[in-house]
């Protein structure tokens, strides 16, 4: 026997004592840990079926070759497979076609479509060979037979045989399901067919979308491919496996690590919580270390014990809360997929995997913020003097170090610096960083702040009631506040870091929605879009479809658009090339625009105006007035970038320009969609009818703005869901530690609650007591929570997310909201610490006044 | 033993409580000090047992000065050379009365066999496994004199001991403090305003502003 085992014995014996608060306290580490971790796991798992199916596409290639304009002649085939290193060249057209059926923008099913060469596949990507019948071997060279993956059988409910019919512009194109695929991942959907038919059923005629190379043995990756692309010139480039990978991440990037920021909040939440528990466990337990130092514990052997405890408390709690992650995040796979809202990772299946890397940093971070509110009271245990504290209830010193403003003001200070700060590898760290420090500053202040505005009160009903008549009870209460804030203010931490993080989330997701409402209007001021499926490397209306469609008499204006993807830098996703009709006198009539912006009159005739979205500012650093070389037609164009419009629909990145500048430069007079206004006198329906009656209806996606408008908010919502879920997580966590708090403070209380019955208080007015304290704090917590929680609001919408998302919002704050969860938070503490009190008024407290302990 | 030369100390706000106090304690002597509250008996405790400093002067402990040395030092001496019994109690709640009573044991590194036998010895034997809720007063203080002895400390500390207990408990708890003192050959202080507590010691010392006086010899 020696100190570890009185170590533990005075452990155990606390744990004993204080069961359900260490219980809720290892439930919220738990918690929090459990909530980031299985976030992580179906993100991680999701990212990697996501990038596994992306890569299974490429093959065993050492290089690809792409166009920045998404397709390319084919003429470059025969001159790369002759070119001197190059020991297989195997041509690839990919596309996506859209399945023939109803459409009205919900319900529009996509087929990912791959034109191979099979003998140069069956090289370099035998996985994607189709699998034709015993009797049918040369479907793989047909020109009406494509072959499908098992999901994507089972998705458009076909089976070998049967026949499946695509929109080809406004045509429509049967092909027969010769049969499956080779090898592909589970839940992939993708159609594989001979190269030859794809580029002549789909308009790709002379067409590729990529080339792929195996290089001779011996030949040096990079030097080739610098080589190679110096020969090809700009309008090309070559990358490896690795660097289409990095292109994949970075899509998701910012949303998986804002989604794991948002999970971490509950944790965060639970290390007040930890922090209070432990603040108030070193208060209550002030004699007995007092005693324990008496009798020759050492102040080191002190802080060890308390640290010991931190760190029993966050092992176990992380541990729960790996497993509890690992089994949420296979319900998650099991019921939804990877998609947790986004747009990245639906229809994806993935496979959970234990990844014990993640599973060490959750459990670190969880064992970490155990131990950041561990380390505060266990270094205020160390100071206890231990003759004053066996004599007196003096409270602990560490709420004494809270209630001096200057750390809690460095803090804010530093936090607000950081908001200054640029991101880093495109993620807000700093603002993060911000944010949490605003959090610990503000909660830091809430002591000498509830003090100092209790006193105040105090003072002021005090003058008021000078003739005595002030009631003994509001006296009492406001009196305790006034002067013992420090206790009261450790149960709320938790609370005001939850509520507070609640209104900046709320704040930002209502600012964020009311902002896309308003884009929406704004972008379809139509009242009807009508789309077709791209035909070949066209849009789906050519010239004459565009006449029938303006002229409809139903229709007093039409507005065609044409839609491109254009990839500037081989590194980040694709940008969307939008050409349509811009009143370029005043942009704002066509477009979103913020800031500054060039009038028509302002540029010079030679100068062709593009209008691009915030995302091209942060990505490609393009600004008002400069001059930027696109990829447009046949060869690189300069342009001047003429203004910025806000655009949610894009987070990559969009350039707008003149469509009559577009068909100039490519010749190209096909567009994707049409806007359609109708005539004062005209109706929907009519409208309907009309566009009905056209020979190529079948193929037309007709939509009203109003129904975009709907199912994008739709969208819109369901991304939201898990973060409010998040969130109110977070604040049931709050709660608990009120509870828990509460609880304690009640139990150290119990000598002046016995005191306060002796001499004639009843039962009610001590509940009253309770009451009126914890309504009254809860109520300044919730004020406090309002002004950190705004100020924090205004980081995310001004620097998270721009630096995240590349755009930009307008502040909306949803009061009726925020003041209904400020009720729920006012009434569920109140009662939270009614319940705690009901020992207060057990008989056991009268009992109380005559212990010592 | 105990050797005060020329102890003096203030409070913060510049009180004088103790001037150039000398005294010198015997080994195996037991001795009660008294005096008028807010005289220093207390802050003379807690300078023997190190958990204050003198502002001048040097308290020895079998010749180490106690109020020289440093956090660390002085709470290893203390560890091995004292005991404590207080007018509280001050048993850890949510231990047993044997894990209360090892804590010294404990803490010296020292086997825990002698727990049974001071448990006998104050009158608890077989309730070791008792939680200290499950106690009265003057049985929780026979568990704090268990707890002062069990390690064989040279020198016990007595703050007012009695001063929660009825007469009769007091009586008897006083006399278990004196023969334990003397039944483990250690020395003791006892602070009482208690002239029958007093009574159990060896010697009287009256404290008052001017320093320790012995009084008259104590019949008992």
């Amino acid at each position: 026997m020696n100190t570890s085992t009185l170590s533990s014995w005075l452990l155990l014996g606390e744990w004993r004592a204080r069961f359900m608060q260490v219980m809720v306290a290892v439930l919220a580490i738990a918690i929090g840990v459990a909530l980031g971790f299985s976030i992580h796991l179906v993100n991680t798992a999701a990212f990697n079926e996501f990038s596994a199916a992306s890569k299974s596409l490429s093959g065993q290639s050492d290089l690809q070759v792409y166009s920045r304009q998404g397709y390319f002649d084919e003429l470059l085939y025969p001159r790369l497979a002759q070119h001197e290193g190059v020991r297989l060249a195997n041509p690839v057209l990919e596309f996506t076609a859209r399945i023939s059926g109803e459409h009205n923008g919900e319900n529009e099913r996509k087929l990912k479509i791959l034109g191979i060469d099979m003998f140069r596949a069956a090289r370099i990507s035998p996985d994607l060979l189709g699998v034709p019948a015993e009797d049918q071997r040369m479907d793989g060279l047909a020109d009406d037979a494509v072959f499908l993956s098992p999901a994507a059988m089972e998705w458009l409910q076909v089976g070998q045989g049967d026949l499946l019919r695509f929109n080809v512009g406004t045509q429509t194109l049967a092909l027969r399901v010769a049969g499956g695929v080779t090898r592909v991942r589970a839940g992939q959907r993708i159609a594989v067919m001979d190269i030859g038919a794809a580029q002549w059923r789909f308009n790709y005629l002379g067409l590729l979308s990529r080339i792929e190379l195996k290089l001779d043995a011996g030949i040096h990756h990079d030097v080739f491919r610098k080589e190679l692309e110096r020969k090809l010139g700009t309008q090309f480039f070559v990358t490896e496996l690795e660097e289409q990978e990095a292109r994949l991440a970075s899509m998701s990037r910012a949303y998986r690590v804002n989604l794991n920021m948002l999970a971490l909040v509950a944790l965060f939440t639970g290390a007040f919580l930890v922090f209070s528990t432990q603040v108030l466990s070193v208060m209550r337990r002030r004699s007995q270390f007092a005693l324990l130092r008496v009798l020759g514990f050492t102040r080191k052997q002190l802080m060890l014990q308390i640290v010991t405890e931190g760190i029993v408390l966050g092992v176990i709690g992380s541990f729960l809360g790996l497993a509890l992650g690992y089994g949420f995040a296979a319900l998650v796979i099991q019921l939804f997929g990877g998609d947790l809202g986004s747009i990245f990772f639906s229809g994806i299946q993935p496979d959970l995997h234990l990844d014990l890397v993640a599973a060490l940093v959750y459990f670190a971070v969880g064992l970490g913020v155990t131990l950041l509110g561990t380390v505060l009271p266990a270094r205020d245990a160390m100071q206890i003097k231990p003759a004053v504290a066996l004599k007196s209830d003096h409270e602990s010193n560490v709420i004494e170090r809270l209630s001096s403003p200057w750390p809690a003001f460095t803090c804010l200070v530093v936090a607000l610096l950081l908001t200054q700060l640029p991101p880093v590898a495109g993620l807000p760290v700093f603002g993060y960083l911000a944010i949490a420090l605003l959090l610990i500053g503000g909660i830091a202040l809430m002591p000498r702040f509830a003090a100092w505005f209790f006193s105040f009160v105090l003072h002021n009903v005090k003058k008021r009631f000078s003739d005595g008549k002030l009631n003994a009870i509001v006296l009492m209460v406001l009196a305790r506040l006034a002067n013992v804030p420090g206790q009261a203010s450790v149960a709320l931490s938790g609370v005001l870091a939850s509520f507070s993080l609640m209104v900046a989330m709320a704040i930002m997701v209502l600012s964020f929605r009311v902002s896309v409402d308003n884009w929406l209007e704004h972008v379809l001021p139509a009242d009807l879009y009508v789309r077709a499926a791209d035909s070949g490397k066209q849009g789906g209306f050519l010239a004459d479809e565009q006449k029938s469609l303006a002229g409809q008499s139903l229709f007093s204006r039409s507005d065609f658009l044409r839609y491109q993807q254009l990839i500037l830098d081989p590194e980040r996703p694709e940008v969307t090339l939008i050409a349509r009709p811009v009143d370029s006198a005043d942009p704002r009539n066509t477009l979103p625009i913020v800031g500054k912006f060039i009038k028509s009159s302002q540029l010079s005739e030679h100068d062709r105006p593009i209008w691009v979205s915030e995302a091209m500012v942060d990505l490609y650093g393009y600004t008002v007035g400069k001059q930027v070389r696109l990829p447009v037609g046949n060869g690189m164009h300069t342009f001047v970038v003429a203004g910025i419009w806000r655009d949610y629909g894009r987070q990559f990145g969009a350039v707008q320009m003149q469509l009559s500048d577009y068909q100039e430069l490519t010749g190209d007079m096909s567009v994707n969609t049409a806007a359609l206004w109708l005539r004062s006198q005209a109706t929907l329906d009519a409208a309907y009818r009309a566009l009905q009656q056209l020979p190529y209806a079948d193929a037309l996606e007709i939509t009203q703005s109003q129904t975009i408008r709907n199912t994008s908010l739709q969208i819109f919502d369901r991304s939201f869901a898990v973060t409010y879920l998040l969130e109110i997580i977070a604040v049931i966590i709050g709660l608990l530690g009120v509870a828990t708090s509460f609880s304690v403070q009640m139990l150290a209380r119990s000598k002046e609650f016995g005191m306060l019955r002796h001499i004639g208080v009843t039962r009610k007015q001590v509940l009253a007591l309770l009451a009126a304290e914890g309504s009254l704090l809860t109520m300044l917590g919730v004020v406090l929570g309002f002004i950190l929680g705004g100020i924090i609001s205004l980081i995310l919408i001004f620097i998270v997310n721009p630096q995240s998302f590349h755009w930009t919002m307008q502040l909306s704050i949803p009061w009726d909201w925020l003041l209904l969860v400020a009720a729920i938070m006012l009434v569920a503490a109140t009662v939270t610490a009614l319940i705690a009190g009901r020992r207060a008024v057990s008989g056991s407290v009268v009992r109380a006044v005559r212990e010592d302990w | 033993m105990l050797e005060l030369r020329c102890v003096s100390k203030a409070y913060a706000e510049g009180r004088q409580v103790l001037s150039g106090l000398s005294y010198t304690l015997k080994a195996g002597e037991y001795v009660a000090i008294m005096g008028e509250s807010g005289v220093g008996k207390s802050t003379l405790l807690n300078l023997v047992a190190g958990l204050d400093t003198p502002d001048s002067g040097e308290v020895l402990i079998d010749g180490i000065a106690i109020s020289q040395l440093d956090d660390a030092a002085a709470t290893l001496l203390r560890r091995t050379a004292l005991g404590f019994i207080f007018q509280a109690f001050h048993i850890l709640p949510h231990l047993t009365l044997k894990q209360n009573i090892a804590l010294p044991l404990l803490l010296n590194n020292m086997p825990v066999r002698r727990v049974e036998k001071m448990l006998t010895e104050v009158g608890l034997s077989g309730r070791e496994n008792h939680f200290p809720h499950q106690l009265s007063g003057g049985e929780l203080q026979r568990v704090a004199i268990a707890r002062a002895l069990v390690h064989c400390p040279r020198l016990v500390l007595a703050d007012e001991p009695t001063g929660n207990l009825d007469p009769e408990t007091a009586r008897d708890i006083l006399q278990l403090i004196r023969t334990e003192i003397k039944n483990n050959n250690a020395s003791g202080i006892l602070v009482t305003h208690s002239h029958i507590a007093a009574a159990t010691a060896d010697a009287v010392l009256m404290m008052t502003k001017h320093g320790l006086r012995e009084t008259e010899p104590v019949k008992r």
